[in-house]
């Protein structure tokens, strides 16, 4: 049986008992320093919850990609009851602020000028195609600089001018019924709010800052102070290391999405249909696989500097244009899109507008959560296979 | 040596095994596509219960080494065996019982004095009930236990170097590896630091493996292993390397009126006369052979009353001697072909015998060229320069000497308007930096800590680039180009990449630099760290020179020897000078029956330690609270 410590007093000699602490007793030495440091950096907390909120706030209220209160130009030819009634239609509406304009020339000069975005030309004969056998169109001409914005803006008119074509029919005009065969219904995002859509895929973005950019930071400044070199030579195994990394970062992590789930759920009032399991089992998931990159980078480059922009190159960014969190993937060119099978960020980003907007959809939801499964273990194993506790 | 108590019986194999053999070990790395040795064909062992030094200048392949011992590196041939285990297979086996303490100490520096201990307590698997007793008594002889809830940050960096060697001292280890231990810190903390080793080899029966740059370091060890360009040039202990230079070492002293910086140039130049070097207001010579001695008297008799008086040899004779040979076979070669020749610039190194004037410089302008009055300057609350006056005369050297942190760097960005001072009056060859910084600046050349070049640039490349920021244009400029290329051997390297020559080219191409404009005043922050004796020799040689020239030469160095090449110095701590005059002036205040002949190193610790005790008390207590 070991003895208790004997200090002999005279020559002050040391002596430990020989029962030394074993995986335990490091695992928690190697916890307690990370959590001091993490409290003690300003910047770790600042990634973990300002950035966060930040973004939110900014994506939240800052950024919408609806298309609202849109200047167009109504050209009306010859005015009577029918185009008055157009008319007021397009003004009763919330994504238009019409301004009438006299004739198409002054109208394509008002588009030229970037006054008006759109230009809704109704011709001498509309009252009459209206009710006569032929087709009651309405020119649409949009400004196509902005792709996108004209795409919405033409569902828009459109939108508006069925509606319209429908209550003409309701009201028992003489306006034929067969005229009327557009039905739009919006799915999943119901109220058509981007901020809806956008708020779920930010929490991917910022997942990624955590789990990637952070660990890695925070690993290349072991290996820039040297202390990762003093660590290497105790006892402690490079398992250990990794763990005492992956815990805390992924606690981290875990506590600024809750953050980000509060944030969208009370403060931007983003419908969470999903449960609270599948969010939190798809973000475990990608966690796992955003640490393990980080730490695969920072074993690479033990550079702080160098760590941050090959963190920033290679997950950041991604995550943030190809993951389908502003751009649409499926408008992507196909190499491109290839490109994205690669990306975490996009099985999560999925995951987060399901179990958001949809709700749990398991054949949606489990090849998402697959891949982010095999990416997980693909990245730690690796990161565990080449990391060795030596410096060549 | 090892008594039946010993705790590491379990963790260290039963076997009489010696603590660390290195079996012709080769180590290379390549780096930017080229191949380095690190280690060439070492062979060596340590013998248990002493402290080995590692003794060789910067690039000598002594970290390499300590981690080969260390299992961060595995050797490409040969072996290492710590506790006869080979690290390549044992290596986790054999870190348990082993302490060792980076170049940086391996310290959080977010974390408390406490915190550490306790990490590395953990890591070592230090039982709890041992710790409270086991950390009394670290604290106890570093002297930390004021300062345990003290972040690791906000420690000088004599307290950050004991912490680093409590906490590889948490658990008793069989053989401890400490890489340059003592680089930059001050003296007091040097001194402490050994004191902390040598009580653990003694009593605990640890191996110690040292390295240091610090040849005055060397004497204290039990054995020694000189490494040079990744081979090993010798093992043994210290007066075996010092055997061979009995009765060749020498102090050679002139009359007052003479300046020992002149005498040292002409000993230099003597065929005789292997190693002269300043100490004090002497010289010390090492001759080729001992009966020389009579040529140097016959050299110097001329001169005035001579004094010459046989001084036993220390290790930094016998190195620089045994390097010597080596060293002006490569590197030094050139310099004696082209002397003859380009003799006639002030910055060329006197060694053809000409006529060195033994006089010192006199100069009808007795106006200071640099005046330095009670100059502050404050980060955020804390005063890293705290009321600083001095003045320095025209064709002075002048040095400022510290450990790191002293403030000495802050001092001389504030002298050359990088940095604006907080409170106090700057004035340098006339001009007020704090109002016109950009002015002096044309007048002053600097050379920054690392040698601030241009690593992807070649030699030609920064020189070209140096003399156009100093304004250089046309045949002036092309003129000084070929000045530098030949009065700094520059000429073999002009095409090859300035990152990857070795350091003492560095050193010369970074002088070369700022001397394109052929300044008044030259300002040389820790121009010698790092770079190895002989080398910093030739350095000293053409500040020397340069500054019998008339030019004025400002330097901060934390070598105490150094300090004796100035003409006169300022010892800074904390930001406050605590001494100035010349260095015998400085040595006369730790005089004591006892020690008739203080050395530097003895000032700067007296100097601390009245510093201590007297009102630095309240400031202490003060940070503390």
């Amino acid at each position: 049986m070991p003895s208790a410590p004997e200090l002999q007093s005279g020559n002050s000699r040391l002596s430990v008992e020989p029962q030394r602490g074993g995986a335990l007793m490091r695992m928690r030495g190697m916890l307690r320093k990370e959590f001091l440091q993490i409290a003690r950096d300003p910047s770790s907390l600042a990634i973990a919850f300002v950035l966060p909120t930040f973004l939110l706030l900014l994506f939240g209220y800052g950024v919408s990609l609806d298309a609202k209160r849109v200047p167009i130009a109504l050209v009306v030819e010859q005015p009577n009851a029918d185009t008055q009634s157009l008319c007021g239609a397009f003004e009763h509406s919330q994504y238009f602020a019409p301004v009438y304009t006299h004739s198409l020339p002054e109208a394509q000069r008002a588009m030229l000028t970037r006054r008006i975005d759109a230009i809704v030309h109704v011709r001498e004969d509309f009252s009459e195609r209206l009710r006569g056998p032929g087709q009651a169109a309405i020119q649409l001409i949009v400004n196509g600089v902005d792709a996108n914005t004209a795409r919405i803006l033409e569902g828009y008119v459109n939108g508006v001018f069925s509606q319209w074509l429908i209550q003409q029919v309701s009201r028992g005009s003489s306006v034929p019924k067969s005229r009327v065969d557009v039905e739009y219904r919006v799915w999943f995002n119901r109220r058509l709010r981007s901020r809806d859509y956008l708020v779920p895929g930010l929490i991917a973005v910022i997942m990624t800052l955590i789990g990637a950019l952070l660990t890695a930071l925070v690993v290349a400044r072991e290996w820039e102070r040297g202390t990762m070199e003093a660590l290497m030579v105790t006892p402690v195994a490079m398992r250990e290391i990794l763990l005492g990394k992956v815990l805390p970062y992924f606690l981290l992590g875990t506590g600024g999405m809750a953050l980000s789930v509060v944030m969208a759920v009370w403060q931007f009032d983003v419908p969470l249909r999903g449960s609270f399991a599948s969010l939190l089992l798809g973000t475990t998931l990608f966690l796992l696989a955003a640490l393990g990159m980080g730490l695969l980078i920072s074993t690479v480059s033990r550079i702080q500097f160098v760590a941050a922009q090959v963190a920033i190159i290679t997950t950041f960014l991604p995550a943030f244009i190809l993951s389908g969190f502003i751009f649409d993937i499926g408008s992507m060119p196909r190499a491109i899109r290839g490109f994205t099978y690669i990306i975490p960020a996009r099985y999560f980003v999925s995951v987060l507008h399901t179990v958001f907007l949809t709700g749990d959809v398991w054949y949606v939801l489990a090849p998402n959560l697959l891949a982010l499964a095999v990416m997980a273990a693909f990245f730690l194993g690796l990161t565990r296979r080449i990391s060795r506790k030596r410096l060549d | 040596m090892m008594s039946t108590a010993t705790p590491l019986a379990d963790s260290r194999p039963a076997a009489p095994a010696e603590a660390l053999v290195l079996d012709s070990v080769t180590k290379r790395f390549s780096a930017a596509g080229r191949e380095v040795v690190a280690l060439h064909d070492v062979s060596l062992q340590l013998t248990p219960g002493t402290i080995t030094g590692l003794i060789g200048p910067d690039g000598a392949g002594k970290t390499t080494l300590m981690r080969l011992a260390a299992g961060l590196l595995w050797p490409d041939e040969g072996t290492v065996h710590v506790f006869g285990l080979d690290m390549r297979h044992h290596g986790h086996q054999v870190q348990a019982s082993l302490g060792y303490m980076p170049q940086r100490f391996g310290l959080y520096e977010d974390l408390t004095v406490q915190e550490n201990l306790d990490l590395y307590a953990d890591l070592q698997g230090v039982p709890h009930a041992a710790r409270t007793a086991r950390y009394r008594e670290l604290m106890r002889m570093t002297g930390l236990a004021p300062f345990t809830s003290r972040l690791a940050g906000r420690l000088s960096g004599g307290m950050k170097q004991k912490l680093g060697l409590a906490c590889t001292l948490v658990h008793p280890p069989g053989l401890l590896l400490l890489d340059e231990p003592t680089v930059g810190v001050d003296p007091v903390s040097r001194r402490e630091l050994w004191q902390i080793v040598d009580r653990f080899v003694r009593e605990e029966g640890t191996t110690v493996l040292l390295s240091t740059a610090y040849l005055d370091e060397a004497e204290r060890c039990d054995d020694l292993i000189i490494l040079y360009e990744g081979r090993l040039l010798g093992q043994g202990k210290p007066d075996v390397f010092e055997r061979p230079l009995e009765g060749r070492t020498f102090k050679v002293r002139l009359q007052r009126e003479h300046h020992n910086r002149s005498l040292e140039q002409k000993l230099s130049t003597l065929p005789e006369v292997v190693d002269a070097v300043i100490q004090g207001d002497a010289v010390r010579i090492v001759l080729r052979e001992p009966s020389a001695v009579e040529a140097i008297h016959r050299a110097l008799d001329p001169l005035g009353v001579v004094d010459i008086e046989a001084v036993p040899p220390r290790f930094e004779d016998a190195f620089v001697s045994m390097l010597g040979t080596r060293g002006r076979q490569d590197a030094d070669k050139p310099d004696h072909d082209n002397s003859s020749e380009t003799a006639t610039d002030g910055t060329q190194p006197p060694r053809s015998t000409a006529d060195v004037d033994l006089r010192i410089p006199t100069t009808d302008d007795t106006r200071p060229v640099i005046e330095v009055r009670d100059v502050k300057r404050r980060f955020g609350d804390f005063y890293a320069v705290k009321g600083v006056t001095f003045d320095v005369a025209r064709g002075e050297v002048f040095g400022l000497l510290g450990a790191n942190g002293a403030g000495k760097t802050t001092t001389f960005r504030m002298l050359c308007g990088l940095l604006p001072a907080s409170e106090g009056r700057l004035v340098v060859a006339g001009i007020d930096v704090r109002r016109t910084a950009a002015a002096a600046r044309a007048r002053i050349g600097y050379m920054s800590q690392k040698f601030s070049l241009y690593g992807t640039l070649s030699v030609a490349q920064n020189l070209r680039f140096f003399s156009g920021a100093y304004g250089l244009r046309g045949r002036r400029r092309a003129a000084r180009i070929r000045w530098a290329m030949e009065q700094f051997q520059l000429t073999s390297v002009a095409n090859s990449n300035s990152g990857a020559l070795p350091l003492g080219y560095k050193q010369r191409l970074a002088l070369a630099c700022a001397l394109m404009h052929e300044p008044e005043i030259l300002f040389l922050d820790e121009p010698t760290s790092g770079v190895d004796p002989l080398a910093r020799r030739e350095f000293w040689h053409r500040i020397n020179a340069l500054a019998a020239r008339g030019v004025t030469v400002l330097v901060t160095t934390h070598f105490m020897e150094e300090a004796e090449y100035c003409d006169r110095l300022a010892i800074m701590v904390e930001g406050e000078i605590l001494a100035l005059g010349t260095p015998s002036q400085i040595k006369e205040r730790a005089r004591t029956a006892e020690r008739p002949e203080p050395i530097m190193e003895d000032a700067f610790i007296t100097l601390i330690q009245s510093r201590r005790e007297q009102p630095a008390r309240s400031g202490e207590a003060k940070r503390e609270a």
